[in-house]
């Protein structure tokens, strides 16, 4: 973990409310795909944690959502404006697991992720498989960026509007060696009810501090103990998730 | 003594910044980061006779200059932290820290901090009283100056270490519980726990907090906990340690000015961990500004 300050080098929107951002500053703490950082607002009190999509050197890549205030804030930041940056944060996707022919399922603003990780796995060699979820063609992103990476892309939205209509778990391969997944937890467990192999799932809750210190964003696993999402997650593995309702 | 030091309770600290409970683990998380050894003390995890999961999530809510908890006291119980948390933290910590204790009946208080009595890394025990009493109607001993008494009893007969009584902000008046404690045989006061306070989503319109309600804390409290302070440490005769909001070098030097003797520092260090290093860091060169030469110097100036 990292406490440093990031400058804003560019932001783009993606699409009405999904916004790219690009910030300039010491990576040296991201070690592996599924890592998020903590950013801190003006104003704000707590940090806003967000996944680390792209890392390239001293820019690294956040795609996210405008939802609240925060996200509504950071989404009018500026080239040149700074922020402090909390890097290196949680326990992501170990690439280790993937197996010949991974298969990357993503839904909405879960996507972002995955594209550090498909490029990690092709990096490494592998056939790397990928289903993008979106409720309508107008919220789709990031589709032509897996594609330039060399991925197996398959697209589906709930409305049939681009792709295969329907859920993520109506597009998926026949053969696939291990799944990734990030995305809304109905999407995660329908993916986890539908999967034939391992897979590792990253999940959101709303965090305190996001290193661990304040217990706030705890969950149960199937062992009887518990994990922290923003420590020992936010990727579990698909045998010690206890889905709670 | 240096500069910076203080005696709490008759056991000397460095300096008067102590990490407050639930904002700082069992310590040892905390050395990868940096040496925690710069610490006065610190207080650990809000700790109980069995393990805890604690509340459902969200637990935690943004407000302004501030944030809300209900994590429910999750921990993983006196056996757990005596056998693995407390060996991890010798590794890295080798001064006397504060053992925090929570408990839900007189019996689970006394059995708690017996065991953590016979631990020679605990300096202190410091009891939180806000929890619910399961046998008097779910209504918080700190509430009441009798319950409150009652708890420092309890404890006070299973210790020979210094028993610090942790209370809440959500009474009438403070004074009275601090007074009730004092008289019971505390060897001190801290102050304030969280204020209770809650927040509902516009988009669900329901509270944000899986539990509803919880503690309030950050920025915003500190001008209520210092006035809390100063009274508490006008009434009675025994050692304060000041929270509430604390988040630099001159919200410490505050907080002494008000009659506390230490001061813990608690949501600052979920929005930046090295925020304790910071303060302590910090401090020298914001009491040369104030012409402080001494840190105890400010301390009882303000007392009766």
């Amino acid at each position: 973990m990292k406490d440093s300050i990031f400058t804003v080098h560019r932001q783009r929107a993606l699409t009405d409310s999904v916004m790219e951002l690009q910030l300039r500053g010491d990576c040296s703490a991201i070690t592996c795909p599924g890592q998020f950082v903590n950013l801190r607002l003006e104003g704000l009190y707590l940090r806003r944690p967000i996944s680390v999509c792209n890392l390239d050197g001293e820019l690294l890549t956040l795609v996210y959502k405008i939802v609240g205030k925060g996200t509504v804030q950071l989404s009018q930041m500026q080239p040149g404006q700074t922020l402090p940056v909390l890097t290196g944060l949680g326990n992501g996707y170990d690439t280790a697991l993937a197996g010949e022919r991974p298969l990357l399922i993503g839904g909405g603003v879960g996507v972002p992720p995955l594209y550090l990780l498909a490029r990690t796995l092709r990096a490494e060699g592998k056939t790397v498989q990928v289903i993008l979820g979106f409720n309508t063609a107008s919220e789709c992103f990031y589709a032509e960026e897996f594609q330039a990476l060399g991925c197996e892309l398959r697209i589906t939205t709930v409305d049939g509007s681009a792709g295969t209509k329907g859920f993520v778990t109506a597009a998926l391969p026949e053969a696939y060696s291990h799944v990734y997944t990030c995305g809304p937890e109905p999407m995660l467990r329908a993916v986890y009810k539908s999967i034939q192999t391992g897979g590792s799932f990253s999940f959101e809750k709303r965090m305190g501090c996001g290193f661990g210190a304040c217990m706030g964003c705890s969950c149960k696993t199937v062992t009887g103990g518990y994990k922290r999402i923003c420590k020992e997650g936010p990727v579990l593995q698909k045998e010690e998730i206890l889905w709670e309702d | 003594m240096g500069r910076l030091s203080v005696a709490l309770c008759g056991i000397e600290l460095d300096n008067p910044v102590i990490p407050a409970s639930g904002t700082f683990g069992y310590g040892w998380e905390f050395a990868e980061l940096y040496d925690i050894n710069i610490l006065g003390s610190f207080s650990f995890k809000g700790t109980t006779r069995e393990p805890r999961f604690g509340n459902p999530t969200p637990r935690i809510a943004d407000c302004t200059a501030g944030m809300l908890n209900a994590v429910g006291l999750q921990n993983p119980g006196v056996d757990r932290v005596i056998d693995t948390e407390l060996p991890k933290l010798a590794k890295c910590f080798q001064k006397p820290v504060m053992a925090n204790v929570s408990g839900f009946s007189l019996e689970d208080y006394a059995y708690t901090c017996a065991r953590l009595d016979k631990e020679p890394q605990v300096g202190w025990l410091e009891v939180n009283v806000s929890c619910p009493n399961v046998h008097g109607g779910g209504m918080s001993f700190g509430t009441d100056p009798a319950a409150a008494a009652g708890v420092v009893r309890a404890v006070k007969a299973v210790t020979t270490k210094p028993v610090i009584i942790k209370l809440t902000p959500n009474v009438t008046d403070i004074v009275a519980v601090a007074k009730a404690c004092e008289q019971a045989g505390a060897d001190g006061v801290s102050l304030i726990n969280t204020l209770l306070g809650m927040r509902i989503d516009l988009k669900t319109r329901k509270p944000i907090l899986a539990n509803t309600m919880g503690g309030f804390s950050g920025p915003a409290v500190f001008p209520v906990a210092l006035r809390m302070v100063w009274q508490v440490s006008h009434a009675v005769e025994i050692p304060v340690v000041g929270m509430g909001g604390v988040s630099s070098a001159e919200d410490v030097l505050e907080m002494l000015m008000a009659g506390a003797t230490a001061v813990e520092v608690g949501a600052a260090n979920l929005v930046d961990p090295f925020a304790c290093r910071n303060i302590i860091q910090s401090l020298p060169e914001t009491m040369d500004r104030y012409g402080i030469e001494r840190i105890r110097d400010i301390i009882s100036e303000n007392r009766r």
